[in-house]
């Protein structure tokens, strides 16, 4: 029944909710109150109470805990050559260990509650804070019921929004009696329909329609308005904002998955020699005489067994005997090398960012290595790549370049600065500057507020400005510093100060607004001579046809520079309309204005005809300043071989300018766009022109490109460019057509050295990541950003980054590392990344080596001992292995490797390729690693074999026994391994020395009066 | 030479540029410590392998291991040894009989005599072992088949032996002692050398002490409550099943290589690693003015107590004389000539590689 109210017709939702403001219904119906949730966000995983369970759930899901769980209770349950004890011992310690880094890290019991607002509420908000829940504008202190609110921490536009209230409802709302009508909670910041009926006491109710002008959400800010009163529609987890964010799952690194492959092989490997010995064992046994000699009688419980059952105990215990190839100290020194090694990061005092006296810091300790896997960055532009803070640079009139320095602008700027540098004594003329300065002054839509004091302006720019867009305030400041000075409107009249601070007035006759598909906007005045004065504003592209060409040709050389070097143009232009001419588009204007059908086409068609055969005066370039340093880090990116995304809910043009100004697209990069604009070309659908511009850029971008062999650079940089809207079409367009599109853009985009993607909502971005990490070759993604918008891109990405920006906290928090400016990435990721994989690749590598040829010799033993699960180590050694005597080196290696300095991995981007795609935990490292441990056990075993074909080994002809023969191979095997670690280390500090030594001669001592007890 | 290099890199130079930090240190920072482990810049050592380190390597290791090899070998060479088989399973053998005839129950053991000729003398220290063949003293079961509380002298295992030790726990209601399979199956034949020499016969001295580990005769076996009145200490307990004589009639005549410190029984209770295995029984000292075995005819006579052929095992006795390194055993020189002529060609291949590597670098380098 909602669908026919106008707003957004086709989406209409079955069910919607009914908000009841200051009444309740008709008393004699049975009320029953809506149940509508509470308005509070529960963001964790535990509660105190079910920690436990869960938590040990959680960690027995991983397959290693799981196994050692098992061979733990078959050590309890069945009589094993080995005590419980051997593994029961680690296993306990890796579930504590593990346990409490998760209450440490992870802020496990932490639950937000909000104050108590419940839907119907109505709720006063006062300047500067942020709305506790989503709310329908009621009432406003400002005069022309609308207020300013600003998103930046929802979308990352930290621009001033206009709201609306209702129209006509009461001033005194205490006796508003209304019914909301709105849909169910949607994930949509840009959607909300609704309408809303209000009962006066002795007339029909009236009916409001309500839309996203409306609405105002939770997380954004109240501006520039002393308070407003709403009432709350959405509360709690219900909120466009809580709908946005998405739960924290656990992230499992790369790295960790490699683990599990390697340590399924294992198993195999595990399972297979049980087998074996299991089968030759009762084959051996068959033999007369070898089952049961004489001389080692079975017990009788033993004889009464059941044969099968007996076999099936023995294939157990086999398990327990070898189960010591499968590392359970590996995870133990996974999680120490993990956790010590994050501490690195937060220690780390080139994270130091003096201005917010803070360093990094690191939420996670899991991923430390999956920083140096990443494949696709994720940024966000506004507060990340950007400060957001336009600032005008340089105008150019009739092809003069004028740029405005601070130094020799004390008096009057604009005379005193040179021309083209060549030819420094020509200028435009006084008019013309004049001309191009009034309509910087006119052809906006900034209002001149007298609260708002930004910044430190200076003397002459007293006054703030609010505008929707932050390059129109730096274009009225830039026409301020050249003396000519906005300074307000009034009742449709617009005033600006001059150079000679004479005050001139224009009647504001009509603005013709901004939109994405013109890419320019235009006002009427009318000056105090009465002509009628059109200025327009707006990109080159859409500014260049209608103008006379023979102006275009100088300007277009400054443009077009200035666009490379990544300034926001804009082109300005102006026409005067004789008295017909004006009446005419007057007329038009109105007519367009007022009609009920198709009033947009409408009025983009009487637009375009008055925005047409114009002058063009002059061009200005507006810079959106970088974050220090973050060209030269995204130029380091792609020297690693990262291909940068920019996800934005900005303006394409900004963006696109952000992403030239970052060297993200360059001179020679052509642009592969897909946005509104490019699928709007008047002739078809959307739906057929996107299918076409698809096809078209895939072909381009995929099917002409000669296959690239390896990391060479391809003949031609492709970028693309989608918006929000031409993205959702991407991925709900019909279902055949759906996943073919998305393929198609996913190939298109792959092959893009950069992406831009702007006008996202939050979870657009997080899509955008899914997809990319679900598609082919599951590649690493790290997202970055500093706003609540990011929050949803950071969860999703295999790694997120937050920056502690100005825009709250929500990204550091719910980020897996926070750092406090975009240039910190640089070392971040080809610095520590790089440097963590190495290591723990590494150590996951030796802890497997070590452990085969420590279990091999245990294993061939079997084949002379008749299969009887003898082991050949001591119990203590069999424990003692990978606690003490092996696993300090490894860990020392695996927190202070460096195998190249820091200094030269950061110098040479390139290096990070080396390691790209896990490079160092495939198969064919793995299998190198397991024939070197196969190797080395079997040389330990049989070299002690024939060592003990005499076993008269020392001078006075005593022989030795099975231990010693042990313990012989044992003492070769753990010299060895720790000799192989000597081998790779590339870096020795005292450290290293101190624990390589330390442990040989720990394992020389040890074993010289344990030794003295088992021989 | 070394291509490494001792990197100390200095404590990073940019000093706290805060001026708030500028001061006595008193206002509390976040900033990190500047400390050389925290920012991961300790000195460190940091080799790198070139042809210049590794070749001399190679070079050194093999010239060092091959005269240690040939040096091993040699001397393990030198070693005499001789074996004789006396199993009794060919019809031409001496103890034939007693192999096929042997009976748990017998009282008197069957004798055998076995002759052979030395043909070169043993000069100093000959050494005796016994050997088994295809006997599993190293089978599971077995090996922890005793009670090594009760072998060191506890007098609550003596009385309550160890389950490990089942089937060989108690016998008629009494704990055996020294209980387990490993004890019940001590090797019983006895093994006597004679020298036949002119036609008289005369027996060699064979020393039955000297033959256990040190550690094993005075820490780890001990009698209960003292070597003395073992008759008594051992009162409520039962002899193994397969023993003749009890424990503490092992050596009557000697308290110190009686009972449990009987040497011959310690040394049959460290288990062999592998199912053939030798071990010592009896030394001969050697002789000041002759060899200790001259050259020439020999008798071995032994009373045939233990069975073997029931699980296809093979009795022998080696006569040997020791060096530093112990028995004969030719595997250590063999062992370390092999890796130091592999490193030494690998050395020399090297070489080669790097010679001609190095000469195509320079001549390359010329024209530019």
């Amino acid at each position: 029944r909602l669908s026919h109210f106008g707003l957004g017709g086709d989406e209409s939702r079955v069910d919607s909710r009914t908000i009841y403001v200051g009444h309740r219904p008709s008393t004699t119906e049975a009320f029953i109150p809506p149940k509508f949730c509470d308005n509070r966000i529960v963001s964790s995983k535990y509660t105190v109470w079910n920690f436990l369970p869960k938590n040990l759930f959680e960690q027995f899901r991983r397959i290693a805990n799981f196994y050692f769980l098992i061979i733990f209770l078959v050590q309890v349950i069945v009589d094993t050559p080995t005590s419980p004890v051997t593994s029961g011992l680690p296993l306990f310690f890796v579930i504590t260990v593990t346990a409490i880094k998760q209450v440490s890290s992870a802020g496990v019991f932490s639950c937000k509650r909000e104050s108590k607002r419940s839907v119907g509420d109505v709720v006063e908000v006062n300047e500067d804070e942020t709305f506790p829940c989503d709310l329908i504008l009621l009432q406003s202190t400002r005069d022309d019921d609308t207020c300013f609110v600003t998103t930046a921490s929802l979308d990352g536009e930290s621009n001033h929004k206009t709201h609306y209230t209702v129209p006509d409802t009461e001033k005194d709302l205490d006796s508003l009696s209304a019914t909301i009508e709105c849909e169910q909670p949607q994930p949509d910041l840009y959607k909300f329909v609704g309408r809303m009926h209000i009962y006066k006491t002795d007339r029909e109710p009236e009916i409001r329609s309500l839309g996203p002008e409306n609405l105002l959400l939770k997380g954004a800010t109240l501006k520039n308005t002393q308070r407003i009163c709403g009432v709350a529609v959405y509360t709690g987890m219900e909120t466009k904002m809580a709908l946005n964010y998405q739960g924290k799952s656990q992230k499992r690194s790369a790295v960790e998955k490699s683990i599990n492959a390697f340590l399924l092989v294992y198993l195999c490997i595990l399972v297979s020699k049980a087998l074996v010995c299991t089968t030759l064992k009762y084959v051996w046994q068959s033999k007369p005489g070898q089952d049961e000699p004489w001389y080692n009688q079975k017990t009788q419980r033993e004889k009464e067994t059941n044969l099968y059952l007996k076999m099936f105990t023995d294939f157990l215990s086999f398990m327990v005997l070898f189960n010591f190839i499968i590392p359970v100290s590996m995870y133990v020194t996974v999680e120490m090398q993990k956790f010590l090694g994050s501490f690195f990061i937060t220690w780390d005092r080139d994270f130091y960012d003096p201005e917010i006296q803070e360093g990094a810091l690191v939420n996670t300790s899991d991923l430390n290595e999956e920083l140096g896997q990443v494949e696709y960055v994720f940024t966000d532009k506004t507060g990340t790549l950007t400060q957001n803070n336009m600032e005008f640079i340089e105008c150019c009139i009739d092809g003069f370049q004028y740029k405005y320095r601070d130094a020799v602008s004390e008096l009057d700027g604009f005379s005193a600065t040179d021309g083209p540098v060549s030819k420094l004594q020509e200028k435009a003329g006084k008019e013309r500057e004049e001309l191009f300065l009034r309509a910087l002054c006119l052809c906006h839509t900034v209002m001149a507020g007298v609260d708002g004091m930004e910044g430190c302006p200076p003397p002459h720019e007293q006054t703030g400005f609010i505008a929707s867009s932050p390059d129109e305030v730096a274009l009225v400041k830039g026409a301020m510093r050249y003396g000519f000075t906005f300074l307000g409107m009034e009742s449709k009249k617009m005033k600006i100060m001059n150079r000679s601070n004479a005050i001139e007035t224009y009647d504001l006759l009509h603005v013709l607004n901004f939109d994405p598909v013109r890419r320019r906007m235009s006002v009427i005045v009318r000056s105090k001579s009465g002509d009628a004065l059109l200025f327009c504003k707006g990109a080159d592209s859409s500014i260049f046809p209608r103008v006379r060409q023979e102006e275009v040709e100088k300007i277009r050389v400054h443009v077009e520079r200035n666009a490379t070097e990544g300034y926001r143009t804009l082109c300005v232009a102006y026409k005067k309309l004789s008295p017909e001419e004006y009446a005419r588009a007057d007329a038009d204007l109105q007519a367009a204005r007022l009609a009920l059908q198709d009033r947009e086409e409408k009025l983009i068609a009487v637009y375009n005809q008055v925005e047409a055969g114009m002058t063009l005066i002059g061009a200005t370039a507006v810079e959106d300043r970088l974050q220090e340093e973050a060209a030269e880090t995204m130029e380091a990116l792609q020297g690693a071989g990262i291909k940068v995304w920019v996800l934005t809910g900005d303006k394409m043009e900004t963006a696109k300018s952000t992403c030239y100004a970052c060297r993200l697209f360059q001179r020679g990069t052509e642009l592969l766009e897909l946005t509104v604009r490019t699928l709007e070309d008047g002739v078809r659908k959307r739906e057929e022109r996107l299918h076409d511009l698809l096809l078209e850029y895939h072909k381009k971008a995929v099917q002409d490109v000669p296959p690239t062999k390896g990391w060479s650079k391809p003949s031609q940089d492709f970028g693309f460019i989608i918006d929000g809207a031409s993205l959702s079409m991407v991925f709900n367009s019909s279902e055949s057509s759906s996943s073919h599109y998305k393929n198609l853009f996913l190939q298109i985009c792959q092959n893009c050295t950069t992406v831009l993607c702007c006008r996202m909502a939050p979870l657009q971005k997080a899509q955008i990541v899914k997809m990319v990490k679900c598609s082919k070759g599951s590649p690493i993604t790290l997202s970055i950003g500093d706003g609540a918008n990011d929050v949803s891109m950071i969860l999703e990405a295999h790694v997120g980054i937050g920056i502690k920006g100005k825009e709250g906290r929500q990204a550091v928090r719910n980020s897996d590392y926070a750092i406090p400016k975009l240039k910190h990435l640089k070392k971040l990721l080809l610095g520590h990344g790089h440097l963590y994989y190495v290591r723990i690749a590494h150590l996951v590598q030796y802890f497997f080596y070590k452990n085969l040829c420590f279990i091999l010799p245990q294993f061939l033993y079997q084949f002379f001992c008749g299969y009887s699960q003898q082991p050949l180590y001591d119990a203590a050694y069999l424990t003692m292995y990978n606690i003490c005597f092996t696993s300090m080196p490894i860990l020392a290696y695996s927190l202070l490797e460096q195998h190249i300095c820091v200094e030269v991995l950061l110098d040479n981007a390139t290096l990070y390729r080396s390691i790209a795609k896990n490079a160092m935990l495939r198969w064919v490292p793995f299998l190198y690693w397991t024939l070197l441990g196969v190797f080395h056990g079997l040389l330990f075993f049989f070299g002690v074999r024939f060592l003990f074909g005499n076993p008269a080994l020392q001078a006075n002809g005593q022989v030795f026994g099975n231990w010693s023969y042990g313990t012989i191979v044992f003492t070769v095997l753990v010299f060895t391994v720790t000799f192989k670690l000597a081998l790779d280390t590339r870096h020795w500090t005292w450290i290293n020395h101190f624990v390589i030594w330390g442990s040989l001669c720990f394992y020389v001592i040890f074993s010289f009066f344990w030794g003295g007890i088992i021989w | 030479m070394m291509a490494s290099g001792y990197n100390a890199k200095e404590e990073d130079g940019h000093h706290s540029g805060a001026p708030g930090n500028g001061g006595a240190g008193a206002v509390k920072s976040k900033k990190p410590d500047n400390t050389a482990f925290k920012q991961q810049r300790l000195p460190a050592w940091q080799p790198i392998l070139t042809a210049g380190t590794v070749l001399p390597a190679f070079f050194v290791i093999g010239l060092i291991f091959i005269p240690i090899g040939i040096g091993l070998f040699v001397t393990s060479n030198n070693i005499k040894e001789f074996e004789i088989d006396y199993t009794g399973i060919e019809a031409s053998s001496p103890c034939y009989n007693c192999a096929q005839n042997y009976s748990w129950n017998s009282t008197s053991s069957c004798t055998c005599k076995v002759p052979f000729t030395l043909e070169q003398p043993f000069e100093s220290n000959v050494f005796m072992y016994y050997g088994l063949s295809n006997f599993y003293q190293n089978h599971r079961r077995y090996v922890k088949s005793r009670d090594d509380s009760q072998l060191n002298g506890d007098l609550t295992s003596l009385k309550s032996p160890s389950k490990e030790c089942d089937p060989y726990r108690t016998s008629d209601g009494l704990p055996i002692a020294p209980c387990g399979a490993i004890a019940n199956s001590l090797f019983n034949d006895t093994l006597e050398l004679y020298h036949l020499s002119n036609g008289t016969r005369t027996a060699v001295v064979l020393m039955k002490k000297g033959i256990a580990w040190w550690t094993d005769k005075n820490v780890k076996f001990r009698n209960p409550g003292g070597n003395a009145n073992l008759t008594v200490a051992f009162q409520g307990t039962s002899k193994p099943v397969n023993w003749r004589t009890p424990v503490f009639e092992l050596d009557p005549n000697d308290p110190d290589n009686n009972g449990f410190i009987n040497e011959d029984f310690i040394v049959w209770m460290r288990t062999a690693a592998l199912p053939t295995f030798r071990k010592l029984y009896r030394i001969i000292q050697k002789k000041v003015d002759a060899p200790t075995l001259a050259s020439g005819k020999y008798e071995l006579e032994v009373s045939y107590n233990y069975p073997v052929r029931s699980f296809d095992g093979r009795k022998r006795v080696i006569l040997s004389t020791i060096s530093w390194m112990g028995g004969k055993n030719p595997f250590l020189g063999i062992a370390y000539i092999t890796v130091g002529s592999v490193c030494f060609f690998l050395a020399v291949v090297l070489l080669i590689i790097h010679h001609k590597y190095d000469n195509r670098c320079s001549s390359a380098d010329i024209p530019n």
